[in-house]
């Protein structure tokens, strides 16, 4: 069977992918989980992951529905807390610290660990007022300062020039894929260190996609993106990095390339030839 | 073949069609039907009908002269005629016509109303120049115009008279004007102060405090409110005096006389030679005066402007306490309390709260805000007053906070229920912004359920503004004798006793000593009654609507 991993494996420069080379022993870790178990209730969710987030690159979970990537994903901004019965063993390292340690402030943590939802959520308040809600909750309130960020955060996202005229206009008039960058403009915002985007392009339109997907790649110079999504095309052309998780457990992790080429497990190669998902 | 279509027919859903339809039919008529009713029967009352005047020859008796305005028209058996006293043919079968004519001039003939069968009616006209006296007291008045007086000095007759007394009507309600500012105004300005001297007096004795400094100086500010007030009762007294300068004669159709002074004199018209426009000035005019006036006659004439005052002004304190009150317990069953037995207990509780009859509200008032709370702040704070109770007594702010109790179910529940509806991703979307718990909830959550609290308050609007039984338990009386607001300190006075349009429905209809002159207001009272709370519900159903364009929640 291996031999057939070749022919069956992604044709990566068909998908417009330069080739590049990564080494993770080049990177800085931005987040590291070095053992994580997540139970809901009885049932765990997580079992045991290890893995190593790399600063200012894109890391993929992929992963067939209910594997568990989402779940992770969201330990990261500790947004299971909000989930009754969520209990976690082990630790994530944001900068080397705990962020499950007794006494780490969580809105702090979530302000630096920023994410981005499956569907738009934008409140129902003026294209500006969301950009601006995570500095106002900060106690921002100078008037150039949030202008100054509102604009920085509108042109990073791609969305400056389409919304420059109607800022003060309602955020629910904007088309889904508008809404998405504004959600992204708004979590922007607040310059966090990491960027968790939770498959952000799966409620929008190809070209909606396309726009994200370009954006991911400016952004990330700035800051660590994490994206959880379902569609392997698009982990492969975003992604530095690729994580392949199934059943709550951490299959195979890679730089992208390699693990579309060439994945070393089995589970990985059926998956990523669609055997199963 | 017959039963089969009938059969197909039942399966395509129609009949089901037709029963939906039908019962939406029925609740329409009814709601056009009770809303025509009241609005005719309240609204025609104020139109001035024609004066008829006529020989009534009951048969066997002397006829006499009859004046008045027909109220009312019915057929009645003969039997029932015959069995009244009236010599009706005994061999007469079948119905006579019977009719209510307001006759009036109750000073002279003892009762307003009076029953005639039409039959025995000749000659029946309307002259020209009959005269109607709205009075301050006695009711109308049906008569012909002898002449005006001044000093009790003829200074006009026949043909003069009628323009006349126009002039000296106009001048007489003018000085009642200046009478009722001064009497209300100025010396209820005086008698507020006079009786806030004594209750500090009061309170200095009751703490051994009154120094013979402090009494001088009480005794100094009192002789000069009595001073200022004996100039004005001096005012007052002139002003009577110009006020009851003319009177009027008068005869009614039996040849008697009577003079009425302009003082008791509020309207005075010639119905019939009125044309349709002078009617409809009068029409509206009336209108006016039955919604910004205050009641004369023990409520059966005059205007309900108190009545209105106090329901819109119980209304609104009701909502200032309900929505905070009902808000605050919603969001914490629903965002802090976990959820659990413990909540959903409550919850059970809530919903039943809102099925418990208002009476027992009102009893619970009583015991617990007027005799409780109302005497325990009165022995604290007013002990000086005591035993005239303050706040251990009925009033707008007891009947305000019972209400609010009665409704804060209803709130809590729409609140809620505004709460749940708020998309997760929202939620989710603030926190991960690094917002807490408590500013995901002010701002984007609150605003968010605004339009769900607004449906709570307009829910508790309608069933408080509607509410009467309570009421007579907590606080509303027939007549009161000033509003809750006024120009004297404190401005707001909630512990007074308030006058309700629901109450006033009730006393009016069911208590007043003159039904037959009361039972048209009764229905203008209740016409009114539904466009204060249409307009208050409107209003509250106004600002939820704009609230949910402002807060449209994500559709798609």
């Amino acid at each position: 069977m291996s031999n057939s991993s070749k022919t069956h494996a992604m044709d990566m420069s068909a998908l417009g992918r330069s080739q590049q080379e990564l080494s993770m022993d080049q990177e800085t870790i931005a987040l590291d989980v070095p053992g994580l178990s997540l139970f809901y209730g009885n049932k765990q969710a997580l079992f045991d992951v290890n893995i190593q987030i790399p600063r200012n690159r894109v890391t993929a979970f992929i992963g067939p529905s209910g594997c568990g990537k989402s779940t992770l994903l969201r330990c990261f901004n500790r947004m299971n807390d909000l989930v009754d019965g969520c209990r976690i063993e082990g630790e994530i390292l944001l900068d080397g610290k705990n962020i499950f340690a007794k006494g780490v402030n969580v809105s702090n943590l979530r302000r630096r660990v920023g994410m981005v939802f499956q569907k738009p959520n934008p409140f129902p308040k003026s294209i500006y007022e969301n950009v601006a809600y995570g500095l106002r909750i900060q106690g921002v309130n100078s008037k150039r300062t949030l202008d100054e960020v509102v604009e920085w955060a509108l042109k990073g996202a791609a969305l400056w020039d389409e919304v420059k005229d109607r800022l003060h206009e309602s955020a629910l008039g904007l088309s889904g894929g508008q809404q998405q960058r504004l959600v992204i403009a708004r979590t922007i915002a607040v310059e966090p260190e990491v960027l968790l985007l939770d498959e952000p392009a799966s409620a929008l339109d190809p070209i909606s996609t396309l726009k994200i997907e370009e954006l991911i790649n400016e952004l990330k110079e700035k800051f660590t993106i994490v994206i959880v999504t379902h569609n392997m095309q698009q982990a492969a052309r975003v992604s530095d990095y690729t994580a392949f998780m199934y059943m709550g457990e951490l299959v195979e992790f890679g730089d992208t390339n390699t693990l579309f080429t060439n994945p070393t497990k089995k589970q990985t190669e059926d998956y990523i030839t669609g055997r199963y998902g | 073949m017959k039963q089969n279509t009938f059969k197909a027919w039942c399966k395509s859903g129609n009949p089901w069609i037709w029963m939906n339809a039908g019962a939406v039919a029925i609740a329409v008529v009814m709601t056009i039907g009770l809303l025509l009713l009241i609005a005719v029967r309240g609204l025609s009352h104020f139109w001035p009908s024609d004066v008829i005047e006529a020989e009534y020859r009951i048969p066997g008796q002397e006829a006499l002269v009859i004046m008045g305005e027909v109220n009312s028209r019915e057929d009645v058996p003969t039997a029932r005629l015959a069995g009244a006293g009236l010599p009706v043919d005994p061999e007469r079968d079948g119905f006579m016509e019977r009719e209510l004519i307001k006759v009036g001039n109750r000073d002279l003939y003892g009762a307003d109303f009076r029953w005639i069968v039409g039959e025995w009616l000749e000659n029946t006209r309307t002259p020209e120049d009959v005269i109607v006296i709205e009075r301050r007291e006695w009711g109308n008045f049906y008569g012909y115009l002898v002449d005006v007086r001044q000093n009790g000095e003829i200074i006009a007759q026949g043909e003069q008279a009628w323009p006349a007394l126009q002039q000296a009507v106009k001048r007489a309600l003018a000085i009642q004007d200046d009478i009722k500012h001064l009497e209300k105004q100025e010396i209820g300005r005086i008698n507020a102060g006079l009786e806030r001297l004594r209750l500090r007096e009061r309170g200095y004795e009751l703490r051994n405090e009154l120094t013979p400094e402090r009494e001088a100086e009480l005794n100094a500010e009192r002789t000069a409110l009595n001073n200022e007030y004996a100039e004005l009762e001096r005012h007052l007294m002139e002003l009577y005096q110009q006020f009851n300068r003319d009177s009027l004669m008068a005869r009614v159709p039996d040849g008697r006389e009577k003079e009425i002074s302009l003082g008791k004199v509020v309207r005075v018209f010639q119905p019939n030679s009125m044309g349709v426009l002078q009617k409809t000035g009068h029409y509206f005019a009336k209108l006016w005066e039955f919604v910004s006036d205050e009641p004369r006659e023990a409520n059966t004439e005059g205007g309900v402007f108190p009545a209105i005052f106090g329901t819109v002004m119980m209304v609104l304190i009701m909502s200032v306490v309900v929505t905070p009150f009902g808000v605050l317990a919603a969001v914490y069953l629903r965002e802090y309390a976990k959820q659990g037995v413990v909540t959903r207990v409550i919850r059970i509780a809530v919903n039943n709260l809102a099925g418990v009859p208002s009476i027992v509200y009102g009893v619970f008032g009583l015991g617990f805000f007027i005799y409780f709370l109302g005497g325990s702040i009165d022995s604290l704070f007013f002990p000086e007053a005591l035993p005239a109770p303050t706040f251990g007594t009925g009033g707008m702010l007891w009947a305000s906070l019972t209400l609010a109790l009665l409704t804060v179910p209803v709130v809590i529940v729409s609140t809620e229920e505004g709460l749940t509806r708020i998309p997760r991703s929202l939620r989710e979307g603030s926190l991960a912004l690094g917002a807490t718990k408590a500013e995901t909830l002010w701002k984007i959550i609150l605003p968010m359920s605004s339009p769900a609290m607004m449906t709570g308050l307009i829910l508790a609007v309608a069933r408080a503004a509607g509410e009467v039984a309570p009421l007579m338990l907590v606080g509303v009386v027939k007549l009161a004798p000033s509003l809750a607001v006024d120009g004297n300190y404190p401005y707001l006075h909630l512990d007074q006793k308030f006058m309700h349009l629901g109450f006033h429905i009730y006393d009016v209809g069911f208590q007043s000593p003159n039904v037959e002159a009361a039972r048209p207001l009764v229905y203008a009272t209740a016409l009114l009654l539904v466009g204060v709370i249409a307009t208050l519900n409107f209003s509250a159903v106004a600002i939820r609507n704009h609230l949910r364009e402002k807060y449209k929640a994500l559709e798609n």
